[in-house]
């Protein structure tokens, strides 16, 4: 192992136990492929999110495209699991579902899906958990919800998309509360618990909708775990919070960015300079280091 | 987004403006742009139809707000319409079940 190897795997460790959160465009190029070459200090997943298969106008007519080429670089990392957190699909279109399928699963990447509020506008959301949940053990039939364990980590996957209301922020319900309490009541407080669904579990924005009605419920649910990584997408961009034990993180998309809260008249694709794309779409790259109490988060742009 | 600005007038001008009332058996549009209903709350007549046309280029849905929804489109890409017919008086709230903070309301006299 050369010198720059060994700096890099110091590194790699600091990050495992500093929580390092890479919120902007500036992850190096050269971590991120040494981190390609080495098996990072413990179990590392990726996150994907908001496909947006369908989605064909400024600044992305490619969605297939990029969606292709954030699995690239998620495939040359190796990672043994990748979630997906929503927004597969743009209409929820068979063919779009079909698309995506076939690119994830070209992969041979595990993959956990959970669905946007894109996947869910057709029958109640059953196209998409008869496709991308099948062998989950659903929390209610057909809620698109469901728990799994893997490394010692207990990941839950939420649906926060379905009967939204008039107004409203993303929706959790009671009968998704109660299958939480009661999927929780046998772990114990030192379980390493990973959240994903689509739309934030915090109110980013409630004047765009980018948020949880019951998010405080949830929350405190999970309250008496030691370590708690809540991972979202939706908003298409990365942001990142720190509350107690709680460590909530948003990707970014492979298809578009949306605007930073507030900064535009509407929550549309943001629209970039030519050649600017790829600046502002990418994968993230989730560490879990036993003994610390927060995983450690590397966003990559596709251009990176 | 370059459109923006026109968009904006346009969009406080047709709230300045009296809301417009359509005859009965006639045709009513409401324009989706820059995630809003225009006009927000529209008038018609017993009989009248409503069309909605999407001019964003982002997909949006029009769901009646009652239970059960008393109509509901499917997705709306950039420049599909949607078209329901009104034929009791009443307020009939609605909004896009994809972004839930887009809303509006047709009155039937």
């Amino acid at each position: 192992m050369d010198n720059d190897r060994r700096k890099v795997l110091r590194c790699m460790a600091w990050v495992g136990t500093g929580l390092l959160w890479t919120v902007s465009g500036g992850v190096p190029r050269t971590l991120g492929t040494a981190e390609a070459a080495t098996p990072a200090p413990g179990f590392t997943f990726a996150q994907i999110s908001d496909s947006h298969i369908g989605f064909s106008h400024d600044p992305n007519t490619d969605t297939p495209g990029t969606l292709k080429e954030a699995l690239d670089k998620v495939a040359a990392q190796r990672p043994p699991m990748m979630l997906h957190t929503g927004d597969v699909s743009h209409l929820s279109k068979p063919e779009q579902f079909d698309t995506a399928a076939q690119l994830i699963g070209a992969t041979g990447i595990e993959t956990h899906y959970v669905p946007g509020e894109h996947d869910w506008l057709e029958d109640n959301g059953r196209p998409f958990v008869a496709r991308f949940q099948r062998g989950t053990k659903q929390g209610a039939p057909d809620g698109g919800f469901y728990s799994f364990d893997m490394q010692g980590i207990h990941f839950i996957g939420l649906n926060n998309v379905a009967n939204l209301e008039p107004g409203g922020l993303g929706m959790l319900g009671a009968a998704q509360l109660a299958w939480l309490r009661a999927d929780l009541a046998a772990r114990s407080a030192s379980t390493p618990i990973v959240v994903f669904a689509h739309i934030p579990l915090w109110t980013v924005y409630r004047d765009w909708g980018w948020g949880t009605e019951e998010s405080a419920q949830a929350l405190a649910l999970l309250k008496r775990f030691g370590s708690v990584t809540v991972l979202n997408g939706h908003i298409h961009q990365v942001l990142q919070k720190v509350e107690g034990h709680v460590a909530f993180h948003t990707a970014r998309s492979t298809a578009f960015p949306q605007s930073a809260p507030g900064t535009a008249p509407s929550p549309g694709p943001m629209h970039v300079e030519p050649g600017k794309l790829r600046d502002v779409l990418g994968v993230a790259s989730v560490s879990f280091v036993r003994g610390q109490s927060h995983l450690a988060i590397i966003d990559t742009p596709l251009g990176a | 987004m370059s459109p923006a600005l026109p968009r904006r007038r346009a969009t406080l001008l047709l709230a300045l403006l009296p809301i417009a009332p359509a005859l009965a058996g006639e045709t009513a549009a409401v324009t989706i742009d820059n995630f809003t209903f225009t006009p927000a709350v529209l008038t018609v007549a017993r009989g009248a139809q409503v069309v909605w046309t999407n001019r964003d280029d982002m997909a949006h849905t029009v769901v009646s707000a009652a239970k059960p929804p008393a109509f509901r489109s499917h997705p709306l890409d950039t420049g599909d319409t949607f078209a329901a017919g009104f034929d009791r008086p009443g307020r009939f709230p609605y909004f896009c079940s994809l972004h839930p903070h887009m809303q509006g309301t047709i009155v039937v006299r």
